[in-house]
């Protein structure tokens, strides 16, 4: 009897520690999705304040992103022209394509690291990541929805509801929910797994080969005072040149102040080399013509950079050699890992 | 039994009485309770009807009003001795064609005899750039920009035969919370008598809100040289006109 009782009592032990470990095992991916400033990062703009980063409210981020019933007729999503192969950027495109093939004026930005950046879209109109989609869910020449449409949409659509309660603790859909998923999901894009930052961290994988280094050397002294360290952006807005009138006026349609009539914001170049076509109209289609342009192309715009206007000829003087130089360092920027991962997959 | 003691029990009654009398009426403000706010939207001291009637503005531009529609915030009332009690989240989006939200209700504020009102008109600076915000405030209420992130603070539409644009349309969209062309703007209004907000009344608080304010004051609109506008400095005019005499309080029902 004794042996009996033993047994048993070792018998429902074993079986309550095989619960709790099963419990725990299946908690376990609820605690996995964490944003991770890198060690060599600044501190980010963004810090999921009110908006903490679930598991639920990524995946449900996710799905959105690539949801077809965001846009008005059921034709594009945010992944149409914020593709992952492009680092979010449009492969190609000079300007984005809307529903109906409808024309936009500007190249579309890359989406990474987006919880550094203050400011949002090439004149920095919009200046909070939660509202930096609102833009393309209803611009007529982008998804041409309205806020009130999508929610009634989504409320109708399977499975969203229950995703929105999974996300957030009811089936109600609201716009704020739709941001917050969205910017859950945007704003753990974090790309800094790319050779130059496994090089400045000294880790596996981050030696530089003679022309990266002597390109990486070139880059701190003639570019980095616009494209710093380690964002590869200094957050400010500039003309460099493109043209001696501007057709868009860029930062002065938000400022109104003349001065910044042809600025753009300064673009990040980490994944440059996967974000082709260049500048705010997507008027390069290589990484050549952009340095070709720096050394022999800048016009004297009225608000031309004073970085631009330093040497006896205007831009940035580069031998054929240091371009191909600088070039080479540039895609050390490339972060095959981030474009990989799959957890930002098109679905 | 003395005078004396006869006195002193009067006088002690009278203390006694005096003093409950006195701890009765501290009973009374004790507590909280609410306040109907009614919105009554005007062009000067005619009544406002969309679409038909015609209006001149003090110009003497004639002009018909389409759509007419504000954001009122932060609230505080204040008391005699000069202490406010702020409203905590207090957004409210007022469509003057929407007699819904021409009354409002606010809540939970403490008893107590109140003698004036402050507000934003519009939305305070940090609320534009603090992300994606719910009720009064949700971008799908049509009145926040997406190409330059902020609220529209105070938008008029209309006609007007003196308008340069497309069919004569006029169109006002005052807002922006940055600096150089930041059009945030407080008033406070004094109530002509004591507001008593208690916890068994709900006293009304009757405004006038009178679109013509927006074209008079420190700026006399001329329709033909401002017909349009998003934001900017032809915003800023507009919202000095309207800071100065866009509300008056009528009356109050206590």
């Amino acid at each position: 009897m004794k042996r009996i009782v033993i047994f048993f009592s070792l018998l429902t032990c074993w079986l309550i520690m095989a619960i709790s470990c099963k419990k725990s095992n299946n908690e376990e991916p609820q605690t996995n999705l964490k944003f991770v400033v890198p060690s060599n990062f600044p501190k980010p703009v963004y810090q999921f304040e009110n908006n903490t980063v679930t598991n639920d409210g990524f995946e449900l981020g996710h799905k959105l992103f690539f949801e077809d019933a965001l846009s008005i007729n059921n034709s594009v999503n945010c992944g149409t022209c914020h593709q992952p192969f492009a680092a979010f950027a449009n492969l190609d495109h000079s300007v984005s394509h809307g529903v109906d093939n409808c024309f936009g004026t500007r190249n579309t930005p890359p989406l990474f690291n987006l919880a550094w950046q203050q400011e949002f879209m090439w004149d920095g109109g919009v200046h909070h990541i939660e509202v930096s989609g609102l833009n393309a869910l209803t611009n007529p020449c982008e998804m041409a929805n309205s806020l009130d449409n999508i929610v009634r949409t989504l409320s109708k659509k399977s499975p969203y509801p229950e995703l929105f309660k999974k996300a957030f603790g009811t089936t109600e859909i609201n716009s704020q929910r739709i941001f917050r998923a969205l910017t859950q999901f945007t704003g753990m894009m974090v790309s800094s797994t790319s050779k130059y930052d496994k090089y400045i961290r000294k880790e596996s994988g981050g030696s530089f080969t003679a022309d990266e280094l002597s390109g990486y050397n070139l880059f701190k002294q003639k570019c980095a005072s616009c494209h710093s360290e380690p964002l590869f952006t200094d957050r400010t807005y500039r003309s460099n040149g493109l043209d001696l009138v501007s057709k868009d006026i860029g930062r002065d349609s938000i400022t109104q102040t003349g001065t910044d009539r042809g600025k753009f914001r300064v673009p990040s170049l980490r994944n440059i080399e996967l974000t082709r076509p260049y500048m705010h109209d997507g008027r390069f289609y290589t990484l050549e013509e952009v340095l070709s342009h720096y050394n022999s192309g800048v016009k004297n715009h009225p608000n031309l950079d004073l970085e631009l206007k330093k040497g006896s000829s205007l831009g940035i003087g580069l031998t054929k050699v240091e371009q191909g130089f600088i070039i080479s360092f540039l895609k050390t920027l490339t972060d095959h890992e981030f474009i990989q991962d799959k957890r930002f997959a098109e679905l | 039994m003395n005078t004396t003691i006869k006195l002193k029990a009067i006088v002690f009654a009278l203390t006694i009485f005096i003093l409950s009398s006195c701890k009765k009426d501290d009973e009374v403000v004790t507590g909280t309770g609410s306040i109907s706010l009614e919105f009554d939207h005007k062009v000067g001291t005619q009544a406002l009807q969309f679409g038909t009637q015609s209006y001149t503005n003090a110009n003497g531009d004639d002009f018909k009003v389409t759509t007419f529609k504000y954001y009122v915030s932060n609230i505080s009332l204040n008391k005699a001795d000069g202490s406010k009690v702020s409203i905590p989240e207090s957004y409210y989006l007022i469509n003057a064609a929407d007699l819904t939200s021409a009354l409002q209700s606010i809540t939970n504020i403490p008893a107590g005899d109140y003698t004036g009102i402050e507000f934003t008109i519009g939305v305070d600076e940090a609320r534009n750039f603090a992300g994606a915000q719910t009720g009064a405030l949700d971008p799908a209420k049509g009145m926040f920009w997406s190409w330059n992130s902020g609220y529209i603070f105070v938008m008029f539409e209309g006609t007007s035969s003196k308008s340069t644009q497309t069919g004569g349309k006029l169109f006002y969209h005052v807002g922006g919370a940055k600096s150089p062309t930041n059009a945030v703007r407080k008033t406070t209004l004094i109530f002509p008598s004591v507001l008593k907000i208690r916890n068994n009344a709900i006293p009304e608080l009757h405004l006038i809100v009178d679109v013509s304010s927006l074209f008079r004051g420190t700026t006399t609109i001329n329709f033909a040289n401002i017909s349009g506008f998003h934001g900017g400095v032809n915003g800023l005019l507009v919202a000095d006109n309207y800071a100065a005499s866009m509300f008056k309080v009528d009356h109050i029902h206590n």
